[in-house]
């Protein structure tokens, strides 16, 4: 309990700096850089969806290092994280997913195609809104947090195997771009998207992780009543 | 692992198979189930229906491979629940938790007893597959159990993990599929893909080898994920 305030403060700057730098990486996105020369307007759509995938990167990161942390510690903090890490991610990975294939439709002329990378991401989110599913089944906060926990481990490790099973099935996705392949005045919006992504993240991250402390201290205290009540 | 530890895995083993043996509860759900599965893909896409490519195959036996594993995997479910189900009754679930010695070679145990029963129930559906769909399996029989085998492994040590994590859950027949479909994807590639390539000729060895090396990986990361991580699975 004792991180709590240092948590919200720094959440919180998080939080207020990601505001400014997302309006001036938005503007330099959506009117500032040049439009792609093959799709036009429609690449704008870069400038969100990529920097969805860092935040999702991120989170889903962060619940994975908390959810083996909490195996060998079993501090609830860590599964605070745990949750706040997993939730935040799948917010962003259904982002990166509608984004995705709202991209798909102009370019590709369809909105999903079965490519490594959107199926493997899809399979993602199935993996971890299992999780939070799972969460919300069982009511010892012990077991849920060590059930959970496991089950974040393999869902994570199954991420990897199962993007390399599905690009051998086939692959059609566009080469991954680096700042190379990316004009100058593209890659600046992109870059300022990803740290208001990555600081919009983190902020969201610390909000779950306040509240899913708020809640296990409230939860905790109703045991402890239940116990004295006999 | 010892030999004692390896002599813990086998009691485990010979009560799950005793067990099975004596009530026949799973297997008997599980064959009429398999049974109907492939009985409903017929329906769904016409006994008769032609299939694509040169060799003037019916649908079903062009895409049998796939609906020969979503039986196998829809089937699985239910063999795997039932493993920790059967725990439930008369508290045995506890005593499974006093059981001396480590608790990975429980692990093991109940994994290599959820192999067995996985396997009695593929030696049902293909055979029953191979009639329905009028597939000639015969010569390619070898291959096939090789492909058989690498994902029933697969298929046993997550579905041993899962099991084991929602047997206690109100929903757990929901959370089971929920949880073990999306980890199983690589494996359901795996097979079908080389399931695939042995049914439907064009053995074009280098791809065989390909998904029969993502079988085996499969195997070796998630047997070994779910055996050292077993101590917490079964945790109180």
């Amino acid at each position: 309990m004792a991180n709590q305030p240092r948590v919200e403060r720094l959440g919180r700057y998080a939080g207020i700096l990601a505001l400014p730098v997302l309006a001036a990486g938005l503007y330099l996105g959506l009117l500032w850089a040049p439009p792609d020369a093959m799709m036009g307007d429609v690449q704008r759509i870069m400038y969100v969806h990529f920097p969805s995938w860092i935040a999702v990167a991120l989170a889903y990161t962060t619940g994975f290092v908390a959810s083996i942390l909490y195996l060998v510690k079993r501090q609830a903090r860590l599964d605070y994280w745990a949750q706040a890490g997993i939730e935040v991610g799948l917010v962003f990975n259904i982002s990166g997913l509608i984004t995705g294939s709202l991209w798909g439709r102009p370019t590709w002329g369809v909105y999903w195609t079965w490519d490594p990378r959107l199926t493997s991401t899809a399979i993602m989110a199935i993996t971890f809104a299992g999780y939070l599913v799972l969460r919300s089944f069982i009511e010892d906060p012990d077991t849920r947090s060590r059930v959970a926990a496991l089950v974040a481990t393999v869902g994570f490790l199954n991420v990897p195997i199962v993007y390399f099973s599905v690009k051998w099935w086939r692959t059609l996705h566009q080469p991954q771009s680096n700042p190379s392949t990316v004009d100058p005045a593209m890659v600046l919006p992109l870059r300022i998207m990803m740290v208001a992504f990555t600081l919009l993240a983190y902020y969201l991250m610390t909000r779950r992780y306040l509240l899913a402390e708020a809640e296990g201290s409230i939860e905790r205290e109703s045991l402890r009543m239940e116990a004295a009540n006999g | 692992m010892s030999g004692s530890e390896w002599r813990r895995v086998w009691t485990v083993v010979w009560k799950d198979t005793l067990t099975e043996r004596r009530t026949k509860a799973a297997f008997n759900a599980m064959a009429f189930f398999a049974g109907m599965v492939l009985l409903i893909f017929a329906f769904a896409l016409g006994p008769d229906t032609p299939g694509i490519g040169p060799m003037g195959q019916t649908l079903l036996q062009y895409v049998s491979p796939g609906l020969l594993w979503v039986a196998i995997m829809l089937t699985a479910v239910l063999a795997l629940g039932r493993s920790f189900q059967i725990e439930l009754e008369n508290g045995a679930l506890e005593g499974l938790r006093l059981y001396p010695g480590e608790r990975r070679s429980i692990g093991i145990g109940k994994i290599l007893s959820n192999v067995l029963t996985l396997a009695a129930m593929e030696l049902l559906v293909v055979p029953i597959g191979a009639v329905l769909y009028n597939l000639d399996l015969w010569s390619k029989l070898p291959a096939l159990a090789g492909v058989l085998f690498l994902a029933t492994i697969g298929l046993a040590a997550v579905g041993t993990f899962y099991a084991a994590l929602t047997v206690n859950l109100r929903a757990r027949e929901v959370m089971l599929p929920l949880l073990l479909f999306p980890v199983m994807v690589p494996v359901i590639l795996g097979a079908v893909k080389a399931t695939n390539l042995i049914l439907n000729g064009s053995l074009m060895q280098d791809e065989l080898g390909t998904w029969v090396r993502l079988l085996i990986v499969f195997d070796v990361v998630f047997v070994t994920v779910c055996t050292l991580t077993f101590e917490y699975v079964l945790e109180e």
